[in-house]
């Protein structure tokens, strides 16, 4: 394995990474920016280098800084978790020419599915189905509005380079394609210095599903079945589950078929997620994240597995502690994020201190911070994760808002409220869509 | 309605866009600029109609909640 692994991230998946190298008896380092002296994953890693100041172009961005770490420390292997570099072709190319091993795939493979055309040329030319929509850059109003016209409104404008909503705008008439498309290009540009867009049909109220998939270097592909993650806001997940609460046999196994039929194509030797959208019964590819994902802990909680010694593991060039025929699944997984925000305010963030902090004692809970911790403006939201389990769907729910109950964040607004209410609600317990459950405003005002 | 008073800052985080300028006037519920948080856009909105007599921050700055942002008459 490796002799020392540094964790490019900070927060909840920081501090779930070094959990595993502890486990492993992988000495650990963490990096940290100025605005996260003192923070949980500083602390829990076995050396902490401070790589610059708050805002994450200048440290959880900057990647001359991150490499000049592990350097100085003596890293032979970078996780980059999700969110900031993860999916960063430059980056993962950067540190394999200097000699430090990417704990995700190859800079080509990254490249390839970070750009959101070619992945959909490329789904579609196994003869697979992807959401109705192009297959080139749109570049004028004139080929929008065309292609509105053949795909019927209201259709979603994307960046190519787009991910976690961002860069993502729907327009629901002709009129509105001239706005979405400047709106779209401009995200796609600053953010992610892509400003290619392209069109799909947009589904309104459809239900978000994706399959894990796991590869390593000998070849074997296992996919770790699906996740339902489609009550969102913004277009990004609150709640996820494994398995999905409406996916037949059938469904699935044309889901899973497909994500491990691209997963073996590309040669996939890590941890990655093929995200779609399922219609009534049409399984749509959407895109595949090249990294780990923010709700991976409920595959390992229906699964067994631990996601992150397998990433590590396919890394050194081991093979994967499975193959497809020893992978079961036992039971529902449910995960809910906690964000610091406040849902009856329309979700805004509630940047602050945390004051008071206790975690309930018989869930599993992902967290990046404690009493006493600052919460930063500087990065997104995302505080905590409740994963809950149990053997029907209903008595996963049940055990969730148990911990969710018990659960006490004092300091900033969190969703704690609004997920015990939803779990509380029959649209939930009837696996309801995000219309259902995030658009009925009545429940929703009772958060507060 | 015209009154005096000041545009607030509704959260903590940077001032991303200004949206509006000295003699511009601003209805109740116009967007007068954008302030980035946790990663998101959040619009600041005019609790107040009138004319803007003062802006107090630029793009860049770092703000925290309830920062006067804007005076209006």
């Amino acid at each position: 394995m490796f002799q020392k692994v540094l964790v490019a991230n900070r927060g909840e998946i920081a501090v779930r990474i070094l959990r595993t190298l502890r486990e492993l008896g992988i000495p650990s380092v963490a990096i940290y920016s100025e605005a996260d002296v003192g923070a949980l994953h500083v602390e829990l890693a076995d050396e902490a280098v401070l790589i610059g100041p708050a805002p994450a172009t200048a440290s959880y961005l900057d990647a001359d800084a991150i490499v000049a770490a592990c350097q100085a420390s003596g890293c032979d292997a970078l996780h980059p978790g999700y969110g900031f570099l993860s999916e960063n072709a430059a980056f993962a190319a950067r540190c394999c020419d200097e000699g430090i091993t990417f704990v995700g795939p190859s800079s080509e493979v990254i490249a390839l599915m970070g750009d959101k055309i070619r992945a959909r040329r490329l789904v579609a030319s196994l003869g697979l189905p992807i959401v109705p929509g192009t297959l080139e850059p749109v570049e004028t109003v004139s080929e929008a509005r065309a292609a509105g016209a053949e795909l019927g409104f209201p259709v979603a404008i994307k960046a190519a380079g787009g991910g976690g909503g961002i860069g993502f705008r729907v327009a629901r008439d002709p009129e509105e394609l001239e706005q979405a498309l400047a709106s779209s290009r401009s995200e796609g540009e600053r953010f992610f210095g892509n400003g290619e867009v392209y069109i799909e049909r947009y589904f309104d109220d459809p239900r978000h599903v994706e399959v894990q998939i796991l590869g390593d270097s000998t070849g074997n592909v296992v996919h770790l079945g699906e996740r339902d993650c489609t009550i969102q806001r913004r277009h990004q997940k609150l709640v996820e589950e494994s398995p999905a609460p409406t996916v037949s046999a059938d469904v699935r196994s044309r889901m899973t078929g497909l994500a491990t039929t691209l997963a073996a194509h590309i040669g996939y030797t890590t941890a990655g997620t093929i995200e779609g959208l399922l219609v009534d019964d049409d399984f749509y590819f959407l895109e595949m994240n090249t990294r780990l994902q923010v709700e991976h802990p409920v595959t390992e909680a229906v699964t067994g597995l631990d996601l992150v010694r397998e990433q590590l593991a396919a890394a050194a060039g081991q093979p994967l502690s499975v193959t497809q025929a020893d992978v079961r699944t036992e039971g529902t997984a449910i995960e809910c994020r906690i964000n610091a925000e406040a849902a009856h305010k329309n979700f805004i963030p509630s940047p602050g201190t945390i004051e008071r902090y206790s975690e309930p004692s018989d869930a599993r809970v992902d967290s990046g911070v404690r009493g006493g911790s600052i919460v930063s403006p500087h990065y997104d939201s995302l505080l905590a994760k409740v994963i809950a389990i149990g053997d029907t769907r209903e008595e996963a729910t049940a055990h969730m808002i148990e911990a969710l109950d018990e659960f006490e964040i004092v300091g900033v607004a969190t969703l704690l409220p609004f997920h015990r209410s939803l779990l509380r609600t029959t649209q939930w317990a009837e696996a309801g869509t995000a219309r259902d459950l995030i658009s009925d405003r009545d429940w929703l005002r009772a958060t507060a | 309605m015209t009154a005096p008073g000041e545009i607030l800052s509704p959260i903590t985080g940077s001032v991303f866009r200004i949206h509006a300028a000295v003699g511009d006037a601003v209805e109740v519920e116009q967007v007068v600029a954008i302030i980035e948080s946790m990663k998101l856009e959040i619009e600041v909105e005019s609790e107040l109609a009138g004319t803007i007599v003062s802006v107090l921050v630029a793009e860049g700055d770092a703000i925290a909640e309830g920062d006067a942002m804007f005076t209006v008459q």
